[in-house]
């Protein structure tokens, strides 16, 4: 079932927009991204693909310009931006950088989708034709 | 019964930003403490000491004098200076030496660390889409524990507040002008619900501390406080700590928490019977969750206590009364020192125009930092 949703999840974005994680067999530890062995018991750990759906767990803003380097400061120049930490249903919380519209929106427990590919992940929220499917 | 460990010198330099290199701060601080202890640099028989980024602690011995003997150093972040005082303490209670230094310095650039993805264990792109950045993370940490806790950001104001009022009241303190609560609301957001008054900086400073087991101590006109206890952790699993790609959910365990514990059961008492505390303050927030980690009230109770004045200088549970990592920037080896430096003080009521009323008897120190290290020590009279 886990496998059939991963699928689905890969499938309807590019190749790369899966979240690779890992779980342990042992523990059923849950980790992003992917690790050979488990941060908690340091056995094995098996690749698992994580649903990417889940609710915001906390936030912030990143309101002036990282370091450069390592920030590579976008094409356009710097803007705020926000991150956090989006709990996922697999029982882990995944840094991602928040695309939200309004920086004053975002809200503790709101709905989010996480994807990977290129770059850190990414989370937004759902669009509304997607919620449920 | 270990052997019982004195504190029979302590020495600091102003902290801020200087001239000065690190590792000269750090000879003042060494020289201040063995004046204050009434010995000579040839009675110390060990040293242990570090610094993060200002070098290594036991070239110092070229300054202070070529004696011979083990000086070992020590690179443990945050915790460096808790970790050279720990290992003091075992050289003492082993018999290796009776009279030992303990020495934190150092000196950063202006501005945010920058750390490189490489030295954590991460994937480049951490660095280059900007989630590594320090700040972030203590915002995000605040940001849940007043969601869940009903933490105002008013609460966070009057902790910064206070610290400015106290390092007013510090002459080695960096930032000596008072802010009110208002100016440090609106002083900018730097990582929300974060303002830039509300967190310390990067500087320069350097703190030594002189040890000696009671034998040694008895032949020395210094007035001793106890080291009751020197403990340092490592996280467990479970924890929320800074660069974390990902944390596991369910309730968050804390480094601070199970040092804090440790300290307390080995020196025999409580945070109910401390008298004066310095917590690491590296943002408001930080000394706000701190407060809890440690033991010294339940998750929320921060508000109202913040609020009636329990943590000023003359409250139930003095914090940080030199003003903190927030007045005194934060040299990441010297810190923990400091903390210790400005107990003994306290305790031997030298602590002028910031001393905490009443004669404090107990006091306790904590420091915490990446990536999930705690120190923290018990003292008293």
């Amino acid at each position: 079932m886990a496998g059939a949703l991963i699928r689905m999840v890969t499938d309807r974005r590019s190749p790369s927009g899966g979240l690779e994680g890992s779980r342990c067999s042992g523990c059923s530890v849950t980790v992003y991204p992917a690790d050979e062995a488990c941060p908690r018991c340091g056995g094995p750990a098996e690749p698992a693909g994580l649903s990417g759906r889940g609710t915001l767990w906390t936030w912030t803003v990143q309101r002036y310009a990282p370091k450069s380097p390592p920030y590579r400061v976008p094409a356009g120049g710097f803007a705020p931006f926000a991150l956090g930490y989006v709990e996922l249903a697999e029982g882990v919380r995944v840094a991602a950088v928040l695309e939200v519209d309004d920086l004053d929106d975002i809200r503790i427990g709101m709905p989010l989708t996480v994807t990977g590919g290129r770059g850190v992940p990414r989370a937004r929220a759902l669009d509304p034709g997607e919620e449920g499917s | 019964m270990s052997t019982e460990v004195l504190i029979c010198g302590a020495g600091r330099t102003p902290f801020g930003r200087t001239e000065a290199s690190g590792r000269q701060l750090a000879v003042a601080a060494v020289n201040a403490a063995l004046a204050d202890a009434g010995i000579e640099w040839s009675r110390v028989r060990a040293a242990f000491g570090g610094s993060d980024s200002a070098g290594l602690a036991d070239t110092l011995v070229a300054r202070l004098g070529l004696t011979g003997l083990p000086f070992v150093n020590v690179k443990n972040g945050c915790a460096t200076g808790g970790s050279a005082l720990v290992s003091a303490v075992n050289a003492i209670r082993s018999g290796m030496a009776d009279v030992v230094l303990a020495v934190g310095f150092d000196k950063h650039p202006r501005g945010a660390f920058d750390p490189r993805p490489e030295d954590w264990g991460l994937a480049a792109e951490y660095g280059s889409d900007g989630l590594m950045v320090t700040t972030q993370f203590f915002g995000m940490k605040i940001q849940r524990y007043m969601h869940d806790h009903g933490i105002t950001p008013r609460t966070l104001a009057l902790v910064a507040e206070k610290a400015y009022r106290n390092g007013a009241l510090t002459p080695e303190a960096w930032r000596r002008e008072p802010v009110t609560a208002e100016d440090i609301l609106g002083s900018g957001m730097v990582s929300d619900p974060l303002t830039r008054f509300m967190f310390c900086s990067p500087g320069a400073g350097a703190a030594a501390l002189v040890l000696c087991s009671p034998e040694a101590a008895r032949r020395l006109d210094a007035r001793p406080v106890a080291l009751r206890s020197a403990v340092v952790r490592s996280r467990r699993f479970g924890s929320f700590e800074v660069f974390s790609p990902w944390i596991p959910a369910g309730e968050l365990t804390s480094v601070s928490s199970d040092a804090s514990a440790a300290a307390f059961e080995e020196a025999g008492i409580g945070p109910g019977d401390v008298d004066v505390c310095q917590l690491q303050d590296t943002e408001s927030g930080a000394e706000v969750m701190h407060m809890a980690e440690c033991g010294f009230c339940e998750d929320g109770e921060q508000e109202k206590l913040i609020a009636t004045g329990a943590t000023g200088i003359g409250g139930v549970l003095p914090v940080n009364t030199d003003g903190g990592c927030i007045a005194n920037g934060e040299p990441i080896g010297a810190s923990g020192l400091r903390q210790v430096y400005e107990v003994v003080q306290q305790l031997r009521g030298r602590a002028g125009d910031r001393q905490v009323p009443g004669g404090p008897r107990v006091g306790f120190t904590h420091v915490y930092g990446a990536p999930g290290v705690s120190a923290c020590t018990v003292l008293s009279l």
